[in-house]
C-alpha cells in the first residue's frame, strides 16, 4: 500500500485554481485528443479521460447479457473497454463477488470478495483479492465523503432492511446487495479523483482493514469545507446550479413515480399469476373426463403452466434487478443534492466574509484578509469539481438508464417469447392429431 | 301411490288408477305419463325420413343472420318495450341471376323469443335428438369491463353470431334440417307463429317440462345413457368453472396492461427535463400507451372462445334432456312390465285360490265369505282381457324404447364426433390467439427497446 503524495487530486492543493488543470475541464484547456494519449508519470492528467469522453459505468451483474444484446464491441467484460470509442483502456478494475456467510459467536454476517487488477503505480501489486463486509463499504464511503466533500460519492445500498420481513441471508437479498456494492465500487474506481483516494487504496489492498486508523489525508479544501460554519445566507446562486437543483428535484420525483408504477405492475402481475394457475388446473381436471380431447386439454394446461413460470421469472427479475437500481438512483440524487447544499454553504460563507471585509475596508482601510481570498478559492474549486462531476454523472446516468430500461424491455420480450414457444408447439401437436384423424377417416 | 292418467287419447299408455299395495320399491313421487307425441306423429312432421348424413338443408340453401336492429312495440302487458330483431337471409345455394352476380337473398326479421319458440318446438318434437342450444339470453360470466346489458352493441353482435350458428347447426343436422316448421321459420315471416301453435306442441311442452323435474327411479337403465348423463354433468361443471375463472383472468390481465399507460405518461414528463435522452423516452412512452391499449382487442377476441365453450355448456343440458327421456321411457317400460306381472299373478291366485298378494278385496272376501264361482270366472275373464292389453302395451313400450335408444344413440354418436372436432378447433384457435398476443407483446417491447437504445 502506497501512502505517497496523493496523485490526481488535481483540483485541490496549494495552487491557484487557474493553474490547476482539471481532468474534465475540456473547455478550459486544450487537451490532447483521442486514443493516442499515453500514460506518463509526469502528467497529472487522468488517462483515458483527457478528451472528456465518458467512461463506461458497469451495470448490475446481468450486464454481460445486456451488453451482448446491445452488441457492443465483443468483450463481455463490462469494464474492459470504453464503448464510446476512445479505445483507451482503463487501468483499475474492481469486482465484487463470491458472497460467503460467516458465523461467529457474536454475530453472523456476509463477506464479499473484492478483486482488483491494476497497473497504477499507487498499488504495489498488480492484483489483489480481499474479503470485505458491508460495514467496510460503509466505512469507505464515509471516508471518501469526508476527504472529498466537493465530489459526488456514489451511494451504497440501504444499510437496514426495512419493508417487510426480508431474510438478510436469503440468496436474492444477498445477490441484490452484492450487485449494488459492485456498482458502487466500480463507480468509485472510475472516478478520476476518488479513485486515487488512499482510503480506496487501503480498502482494496489491506488484509485487515483497520478502520480506526485515521489516514490523515484530508485535503486542504476538504478540511476547510468540513469546517464551514453554518449560518451564512446565500445571495445569488449561479443559474447553472439552480438548474441542477431543479433538475434533480424533478428527476427524483419522476423516478419515484416509476418506482410506484413498477410496484403496481408487480402486484397486478402477482394477482394475474394466481388466477392463471387456477385456470390451468381446470384444463387438467377437464382432461380427466375426456378421451380424444385428453391430450389437447393437457397440452393447454401445460402451456398455461409454462406461461406462469415465465411470468414468475419476469416479476422476479423486475423486483430484483430493476427496482433496486431505481431506488439506488434516488439515493444518488439525494447525495447530489447534499453536495449542492454544501456548495451553497461554501459560497454563502464567502459572500458573508467578503461583505464584512469590504465594510471594514470602507471604514478603516483594513485590506481584505487572505482568508477571504481563500474562501473565494474554495468556492471556485467546488464549482469546478461539481460541474465536472455533474457532467460525468449525467453521462453515467444516461448509460445506466439506457441499460436499465432496455433490460426491462428484454425481460418482457423474453417472457412473451417463452409463452409463444409453448403455444406454438401445442398447435403443432393439435394439428398433427387433426391430420391423423382425417387420414383415418378416409381409410 | 297414485298415478295420474294421461290426457292423450292417442297414446296407448292410458292406465287406470292403481293401488300399489305391495310396492316395496315404491319411492316414486307422482309421475306424469309420457305425453310426448308418438313416433308416428313425429314422422308426420318430417318431409323426408330417409336422411343420410350430410345431405342436409345446408347443401341446398345459404343461411345467415346478417343484421340486428332495434324495434319498439307493445308487449303482452301492453307496455312499450324495446327489443332487438335479427335479419335472416336465405338464398338457394349457387344461385346466380341473369347478370351473373349472386341473386338477392330472401329476408325476414325474427326476434330472440321466436328462436326460443322454434327450439322448444324441436325439443318436444324430437326428444331423441340433442337439439343445438341458443346463445345465452343474458350475458353471464362477464369480466368487469364487459357489459351485461342486453342492448349493448357488442352483446347484440355476439348474439347475432350465436343465432346464425344455431341456424347453421340446425340446417346441417341430418334429422332436424328436414323439419317443416324449421323451414317455415326461415321463409315465412308472418303466420309462422300460428303454424307452430297449430302443431299442438304447446301442451306437450308443458308436460315435458314437468316430467323433466319429476323424480323417479329406474331399475335397469341402459348403462351407456347413465355414463353419458354423468359425463354431461361433469362437462357442465368443468366448463362453468373454466368460464368463471377465465373471466377473472381476463380482469387481471386487463389490469396489468392498463397500468403500463402510466409509464407512457411519466416517460413523457421525464423527457421534458432531458436533453439527449428526451426523444428516446418520449417515443418509448408512446409504445407503452400502445401496449396498454392493445389489451382491449385481445380480450374482445377471446370472448369468441368463451362463446364456443358456452355453446357446449348449453349443449350439456340438451344431452341431459335426452338421457332423461330415456329414463322416463325405461321407467314406463318397467312399470308396464311390473303391472303386467302383477295382473298375471292376480289371475293365477284367482284360479288356484291362493292368496299371495295382500289386497283389500282378498281380505274382505276372507272376512265376508268367498265369491261365487260365477263372480270369480267373470273376474278372471276381465283380468285376461286386462292382461292382453297389458301385453300389447308392454310390446309397444318395448318397441318405443328400442326405437328411442337406437335413434338417440345415433344422434349421440354424431354429437360426440361434432363435439370432439369443434372443441379441438376451439382449442387451436385459442392457442392461435395466445400466440398473436405474444407476438404483439414482443413487437411493442422491441419497439420500446429501440427507443431506449436511442436514449
Amino acid at each position: 500500500m502506497s501512502v505517497g503524495a496523493p496523485r490526481g487530486l488535481a483540483s485541490s492543493g496549494q495552487k491557484l485554481i487557474t493553474e490547476i488543470l482539471h481532468p474534465l475541464s475540456a473547455a478550459e484547456e486544450p487537451l490532447s485528443p483521442g486514443p493516442d494519449v499515453t500514460i506518463s508519470a509526469e502528467k497529472d492528467k487522468e488517462p483515458g479521460l483527457t478528451n472528456g469522453t465518458p467512461v463506461e459505468i458497469s451495470s448490475p451483474a446481468s450486464a454481460s447479457v445486456l451488453l451482448s444484446r446491445l452488441q457492443l464491441d465483443g468483450d463481455p467484460e463490462a469494464d474492459a473497454h470504453d464503448p464510446f470509442g476512445s479505445g483507451e483502456p482503463r487501468d483499475l478494475f474492481v469486482t465484487v463477488d463470491d458472497p460467503k456467510k460467516h458465523v461467529s459467536t457474536m454475530e453472523t454476517y456476509i463477506t464479499y470478495r473484492v478483486s482488483t487488477k491494476t497497473t497504477r503505480i499507487e498499488f504495489d501489486l498488480p492484483e489483489y483479492s480481499v474479503r470485505r463486509r458491508y460495514q467496510d463499504f460503509d466505512w469507505l464511503r464515509i471516508k471518501l465523503e469526508d476527504s472529498q466533500p466537493t465530489h459526488l460519492v456514489p451511494p451504497l445500498p440501504e444499510k437496514f432492511v426495512m419493508k417487510g420481513v426480508v431474510d438478510r441471508f436469503s440468496e436474492e437479498f444477498v445477490d441484490t446487495r452484492m450487485k449494488a456494492l459492485d456498482k458502487f465500487l466500480k463507480r468509485v474506481a472510475d472516478h478520476p479523483v476518488l479513485s486515487f483516494n488512499p482510503h480506496l487504496n487501503a480498502f482494496l489492498t489491506a488484509k485487515d482493514l483497520n478502520k480506526r486508523q485515521g489516514l490523515a489525508l484530508l485535503t486542504k479544501v476538504g478540511e476547510s469545507v468540513k469546517n464551514v460554519a453554518g449560518g451564512y445566507k446565500l445571495r445569488a446562486r449561479p443559474a447553472e446550479f439552480c438548474a441542477m437543483g431543479e433538475y434533480l428535484d424533478t428527476f427524483s420525483q419522476k423516478l419515484g413515480t416509476i418506482d410506484r408504477i413498477a410496484q403496481r405492475i408487480l402486484r397486478e402481475q402477482s394477482e394475474y399469476l394466481t388466477e392463471l394457475r387456477e385456470y390451468g388446473a381446470v384444463y387438467s381436471t377437464w382432461a380427466g373426463s375426456e378421451e380424444q380431447l385428453q391430450r389437447p386439454l393437457e397440452g393447454v394446461a401445460g402451456c398455461v403452466t409454462t406461461s406462469c413460470g415465465a411470468l414468475e421469472d419476469l416479476s422476479d427479475n423486475m423486483s430484483q434487478d430493476f427496482l433496486p437500481v431505481l431506488r439506488e438512483y434516488i439515493l444518488y440524487i439525494e447525495s447530489m443534492k447534499n453536495v449542492l447544499r454544501k456548495r451553497d454553504q461554501v459560497q454563502a460563507e464567502y459572500e458573508g466574509r467578503l461583505e464584512a471585509a469590504v465594510l471594514r475596508k470602507q471604514e478603516d482601510r483594513t485590506p481584505i484578509p487572505v482568508e477571504v481570498e481563500k474562501c473565494q478559492d474554495k468556492v471556485e474549486c467546488f464549482n469546478a469539481d461539481l460541474k465536472a462531476d455533474w457532467e460525468r454523472w449525467q453521462r453515467n446516468k444516461r448509460q445506466d438508464f439506457k441499460h436499465l430500461l432496455t433490460g426491462m424491455a428484454d425481460k418482457n420480450i423474453s417472457y412473451y417469447e417463452k409463452s409463444q414457444a409453448a403455444w406454438e408447439s401445442l398447435i403443432t401437436l393439435l394439428q398433427e392429431k387433426q391430420t391423423e384423424d382425417k387420414t383415418s377417416e378416409t381409410n | 301411490m297414485r298415478i295420474a292418467s294421461s290426457a292423450d287419447s292417442s297414446s296407448n299408455n292410458s292406465r287406470s288408477q292403481m293401488i300399489m299395495a305391495d310396492s316395496g320399491s315404491s319411492d316414486e313421487v307422482a309421475v306424469i305419463c309420457n305425453t310426448d307425441i308418438t313416433s308416428t306423429e313425429s314422422e308426420n312432421n318430417l318431409i323426408n325420413t330417409m336422411v343420410e348424413r350430410g345431405t342436409a338443408l345446408l347443401k341446398k340453401m345459404e343461411i345467415s343472420v346478417a343484421e340486428a336492429d332495434k324495434r319498439t312495440g307493445k308487449n303482452t302487458v301492453n307496455m312499450q318495450e324495446t327489443y332487438t330483431v335479427y335479419l335472416i337471409e336465405t338464398r338457394p345455394a349457387e344461385s346466380v341471376s341473369e347478370e351473373g352476380t349472386p341473386a338477392a337473398p330472401d329476408t325476414l326479421w325474427r326476434r330472440y323469443s321466436e328462436f326460443e319458440l322454434l327450439r322448444t318446438y324441436l325439443l318436444v318434437t324430437y326428444p331423441y335428438i340433442i337439439v343445438p342450444p341458443l346463445p345465452e339470453k343474458r350475458a353471464e360470466f362477464v369480466w368487469h369491463k364487459l357489459s351485461a346489458d342486453n342492448l349493448d352493441p357488442d352483446f347484440v353482435e355476439r348474439r347475432r353470431v350465436g343465432l346464425e350458428n344455431f341456424l347453421l347447426r340446425l340446417a346441417s343436422h341430418p334429422v332436424l334440417s328436414n323439419d317443416n316448421i324449421f323451414f317455415l321459420f326461415l321463409t315465412e315471416e308472418k303466420g309462422w307463429r300460428e303454424a307452430v301453435l297449430e302443431t299442438g306442441f304447446q301442451d306437450k311442452a308443458d308436460s315435458r317440462l314437468k316430467s323433466l323435474s319429476a323424480m323417479f327411479r329406474v331399475k335397469n337403465p341402459d348403462k351407456r345413457f347413465t355414463a353419458l348423463k354423468h359425463y354431461s354433468e361433469d362437462l357442465s361443471t368443468v366448463i362453468s368453472q373454466l368460464l368463471r375463472i377465465r373471466a377473472r383472468v381476463a380482469d387481471r390481465l386487463y389490469g396489468v396492461y392498463k397500468v403500463h399507460a402510466n409509464y407512457g405518461r411519466v416517460f413523457s414528463e421525464w423527457s421534458a427535463i432531458e436533453k439527449e435522452m428526451g426523444d428516446g423516452l418520449q417515443s418509448a412512452g408512446h409504445h407503452m400507451d400502445t401496449y396498454a391499449a392493445s389489451i382491449d382487442d385481445i380480450l374482445e377476441e377471446e370472448e369468441h372462445y368463451a362463446d364456443q365453450l358456452k355453446e357446449y355448456l348449453f349443449y350439456t343440458e340438451a344431452v341431459r334432456s335426452v338421457c332423461r327421456k330415456h329414463e322416463l321411457i325405461q321407467y314406463e317400460l318397467e312399470m308396464a312390465a311390473q303391472d303386467l306381472s302383477y295382473k298375471k299373478q292376480q289371475k293365477e291366485e284367482l284360479e288356484t285360490g291362493t292368496v299371495r298378494i295382500f289386497s283389500l278385496k282378498g281380505m274382505t272376501s276372507k272376512l265376508f265369505g268367498q265369491e261365487t264361482q260365477e263372480q270369480r270366472e267373470s273376474k278372471v275373464a276381465a283380468l285376461e282381457q286386462s292382461i292382453q292389453e297389458g301385453e300389447d302395451a308392454l310390446k309397444e313400450k318395448n318397441a318405443e324404447s328400442q326405437e328411442f335408444v337406437e335413434k338417440a344413440w345415433n344422434d349421440i354418436e354424431r354429437f360426440n364426433e361434432q363435439k370432439e372436432k369443434d372443441l379441438r378447433e376451439a382449442l387451436i384457435s385459442y392457442a392461435i390467439m395466445q400466440i398473436s398476443m405474444c407476438k404483439k407483446g414482443i413487437q411493442v417491447w422491441s419497439n420500446a427497446k429501440e427507443c431506449f437504445n436511442k436514449m
